[in-house]
């Protein structure tokens, strides 16, 4: 606590969309009571402090730190580095953070086809030099260096020592001040907790009308209008709900969208995208291998589908790499 | 017969069918539907007056002389033998009930006023702790296979049809005669008829090699007519029987090894049997005046409906499941569900006795240790991480998980009885929520981890040579 | 002993039909290669994806999965059809992340097939170790980011 008794906030982005930061704003008029009961140190996207400014803080300076976004570069695994030892608490904050969320489908490829893809390959590139960035250039200045791009996405929790976790894309308002309640509290449960979300999945929240599951086809959502109040999976429609934790209210599937496993897997459960897989695969009305394999054939990218949020945090946390570094 | 229909403890609910069956080995719950005889029970004395009585004089097949013999809309079952002895309307085939069009005289003759059209179907709802299948088996239909020409003549029987001709209280009271009224001559009797082949059924029916040869036997005893038995092996396999077989050969019987390949019924009636006698390599042919058609021994027709209300599964063969082949026969792998007899797969009658007895003594020991010992390894729901999406409750072979609701949603639930531990239901639980006792995720996770903290055993091999 | 690769391969064994097969195998004396850790499940119905990938995770270079013969072996009724309704799509999941397809095995084998047993064994055995390491916990934490 500063002297003032409030308490000391950082927050960062790293590979993220800027969402997380936006949800903060989402708390609205409650904003000013948190600005009353904290002091912001660190955050990019809204203050102007500098690294530099964190670096000269002495260790566990920070309260509380949440942290989103992914784990990409170099930059962001040096503030990931950075942040833990100035802060008391780290909070992996939002799903980047706490499994790798979007960017972390990047780990279907590596640096290398990356940077080839973005720089060369696409259509309305013009780089008849063939230009790849580099990370440090040499100019009359002096040397002008950019972070180094890792061929993985990491979880925060991969590169750092994490306290508690705030899943979802993003986090709900209810829910970040909930979180935000607890912290000031000081009533904080066992490290490793993750917060503001439920132990029940999605379905527990989720009000459509349930029946046993024989599924003949599945549908992506553009395929079909689903019934109201029925259960999307049920229609066919692969729906993350069953294998993802609850607590935003099952905001998506009470609009007629399929979740999309935004909160990360159920507590007990070590791979969200490999218990979604199960659930689906054994639903499925088939009584012979051709009719079996003929149906679950038609699910397009199952990565893409079951770790849609999870693939770094996922047992095998990437594709295999092709090239070499 | 007699004597179970006046046990104290044995309740005989006839002409009914099981609907329903829910529950689990010490409670189950039967809905059984009893049918309307449109005879008072408690008032029908068995005189048979009322079957008398019928204006149905044409009648209808009699099912139990095998369709040899008719009997009216009113009838006492099994030819006046049945237990209870009292009387039933066939509401097929009475024409007060088809058509309201009768005299019904019936109601007439009736001394104790016992008939009752206004009977309805009756839903009787039993709380068992076991269950016995005794349900038998159906005969093989020789039409399917139309080598044989079942039904172009009369004198084209089954062996079921024969035993009913030889039996004193039969159509014929026991003589031997082809539909003509006339003693046979000449009969031919064909072994493995829809048994032991590709096109019917591949197995065995293990019985009718033994009745083949008694019907051999009664013809030649009761009409001296030339008996022919086209047989691929005699499979004279119990107590006593190759003896009888010697006995039946030392009788004159004529057998030729050689599966009955054809029979023809000629234009004017005369049926002729072709075989090939593989010992000798000739080709037979022979006129005969009746052929016995010793036809498989087939699952009931209802099996499939049976087995599902029942939830005890079938063999490949239509039969139902025995829990082992060998040592557990007269189980199910249904706790609380037993076998008896040809329900299970053929077999004769001492067969079938031993199989019945062996099931009966096992209920008894059942319901008398009023215990039932379950596997440790079965599947439990953590009900504060099931969100009640289920996707288990229609995985369980075993119908084992229930829905409990709460509220708008709800959880599931294992009956560890039912539970027979296969983890499927685990496996597939997307939130975890089901734990398979002594082979959880983290125990296998355990096993993986530990399998790659050791040496493989080719490189340990490799280490030892080397050092 | 040469210095040939020794592929590491994990077979998810169902117990009453694969398990006892390959329990017979080696009763009998059956020539294999010392190259498959067998981990018995109950029924092949048991085996998640997730063991699946937590095998390849913790360095398996193949993974094998057996259980009876659908439709009629299961000891549980149906407890293949569920692994048949799963393993076509952890296949599809495994070409996404670049396993060769080689190198996941899943199947039927019957107790009373031993002989296909120790057979597969020393054929998938051989075709993994034409594949060569897969090796995927030490590949992700050797290579310089």
């Amino acid at each position: 606590m500063a002297q003032n008794g409030k308490l000391k906030l950082a927050l960062n982005w790293a590979a993220s969309c800027g969402g997380c930061d936006i949800a903060i704003l989402e708390l609205r008029e409650k904003i000013l009571d948190l600005d009353a009961a904290v002091d912001i140190l660190f955050w990019p996207v809204a203050m102007d402090f500098k690294y530099k400014h964190v670096e000269a803080m002495p260790d566990d300076h920070i309260d509380v730190c949440l942290f989103n976004g992914a784990i990409r570069n170099s930059e962001n695994q040096h503030l990931a580095h950075l942040l833990r030892r100035k802060s008391k608490v780290l909070v992996g904050f939002g799903s980047c953070a706490h499994e790798g969320c979007i960017p972390g489908l990047a780990n279907l490829f590596d640096r290398q086809s990356i940077m080839e893809r973005v720089y060369l390959d696409t259509p309305s590139t013009d780089n008849p030099q063939g230009i790849l960035p580099q990370t440090s250039f040499q100019v009359p200045e002096g040397e002008i260096t950019i972070p180094k791009l890792y061929n993985t996405v990491k979880t925060l929790a991969q590169v750092e020592d994490v306290d508690y976790f705030v899943p979802g894309c993003p986090p709900q308002a209810p829910q970040i001040w909930s979180v935000v309640g607890t912290i000031l509290s000081g009533q904080l449960p066992a490290k490793g907790s993750v917060l503001g979300a439920n132990d029940k999945t999605v379905c527990d929240e989720c009000r459509h009308k349930r029946e046993e599951k024989h599924i003949k086809r599945f549908y992506r959502p553009h395929e079909i209008i689903p019934e109201p109040g029925r259960c999307l999976f049920d229609q066919g429609i692969i729906c993350a709900g069953p294998a993802t934790r609850g607590g935003c209210g099952a905001l998506c599937p009470s609009v007629g969208m399929p979740c999309r496993g935004c909160y990360g897997p159920a507590p007990n459960v070590m791979d969200q995208g490999a218990a979604l897989l199960s659930a689906v695969a054994s639903v499925v009305d088939a009584d012979s291998e051709e009719e079996a394999a003929r149906i679950v054939g038609e699910i397009v990218d199952p990565v893409g589908t079951f770790y849609r949020f999870g693939l770094p945090a996922s047992l095998l946390h990437r594709a295999r790499l092709q090239t070499g570094d | 017969m007699m004597d179970a229909g006046r046990h104290p403890h044995i309740k005989l609910l006839t002409y009914s069918e099981v609907e329903e069956v829910s529950g689990y080995v010490g409670h189950f719950h039967v809905k059984v539907r009893q049918r309307p005889r449109y005879v008072d029970m408690d008032l029908c004395t068995g005189c048979g007056e009322c079957a008398e009585a019928c204006v149905l004089k044409k009648g209808v097949p009699n099912e139990f002389d095998a369709g040899l013999s008719r009997r009216r809309a009113a009838y006492l079952p099994m030819n006046g033998q049945g237990v209870p002895m009292k009387a039933v309307i066939d509401e097929e085939a009475c024409l007060f009930l088809r058509r309201g069009k009768c005299t019904q005289a019936c109601l007439e003759a009736c001394a104790t006023e016992a008939i009752d059209f206004e009977q309805k179907d009756e839903i009787v709802e039993l709380d068992v702790g076991a269950i016995l299948v005794a349900t038998g088996f159906d005969m093989f239909d020789p039409s399917r296979l139309s080598s044989y020409s079942y039904g172009k003549s009369p004198d084209i029987i089954d062996g079921l049809e024969f035993e009913r001709l030889s039996s004193a209280t039969g159509p014929t009271q026991g003589q031997i005669l082809t539909a003509a009224g006339k003693k046979p001559e000449r009969v031919a009797i064909i072994h493995c008829v829809g048994s032991r082949d590709e096109n019917a059924n591949r197995y065995c029916s293990r019985v009718c090699c033994m009745y083949s040869l008694k019907h051999a036997h009664l013809v030649r005893d009761k009409t001296g007519a030339d008996v022919f038995e086209f047989f691929m092996d005699i499979r004279a396999f119990g107590k006593d029987y190759e003896e009888f077989y010697e006995r039946v050969q030392q009788e004159g019987v004529y057998f030729v090894r050689g599966r009955g390949a054809e029979v023809l019924v000629q234009d004017d009636g005369q049926i002729q049997v072709r075989a090939e006698n593989t010992n000798l390599g000739i080709p037979v042919d022979i006129n005969v005046d009746m052929v016995i058609l010793a036809t498989a021994m087939e699952a009931q027709r209802d099996a499939a409906r049976v087995a599902s209300t029942l939830g005890i599964s079938r063999s490949a063969n239509g039969f139902f499941q025995e829990a082992h082949p060998k040592l557990r026969p007269f189980h199910t792998n249904t706790d609380g569900i037993f076998l008896a007899g040809t329900c299970q797969s053929p077999k004769d009658v001492p067969d079938t006795v031993a199989h019945a007895s062996a099931a009966a003594a096992e209920t008894l020991s059942l319901l008398s240790r009023g215990e039932v010992v379950i596997s440790p390894t079965t599947a439990v729901v953590n009900d504060e991480l099931c969100s009640g999406c289920k996707t288990c409750i229609a995985l369980c072979p075993y119908s084992a998980i229930s829905f409990v609701s709460e509220g708008a949603t709800g959880v599931a639930t294992v009956n560890e009885v039912l539970c027979k531990g296969c983890g499927t239901c685990v496996a597939a639980c997307p939130a975890g929520a089901i734990t398979a006792r002594h082979f959880s995720e983290q125990q296998i996770f355990a096993e993986i981890e530990g399998l790659f903290r050791i040496p493989l055993a080719a490189d340990l091999e490799k280490e030892m040579a080397l050092s | 002993m040469s210095e040939q690769f020794q592929p590491h391969i994990i077979g998810f064994l169902c117990n009453w039909c694969t398990y006892t097969a390959a329990d017979s195998a080696g009763v009998s004396r059956m020539e294999q290669p010392p190259n498959v850790d067998i981990i018995r499940v109950m029924c092949s119905g048991r085996v998640e994806p997730a063991f699946i990938l937590k095998a390849f995770a913790e360095g398996a270079d193949g993974v094998i999965v057996s259980g009876c013969h659908p439709p009629g072996d299961c000891h549980y009724s149906n407890g293949n059809f569920k692994t048949f309704r799963r393993m076509p799509l952890v296949e599809a999941l495994l070409a996404q992340y670049g396993i060769e397809a080689e190198r996941f095995r899943w199947g039927w084998i019957s107790g009373a097939e031993a002989a296909k047993w120790a057979q597969l064994v020393c054929s998938f055995t051989e075709q993994v170790r034409e594949l060569g390491p897969l090796n995927w916990k030490r590949e992700l934490q050797s290579r310089k980011e």
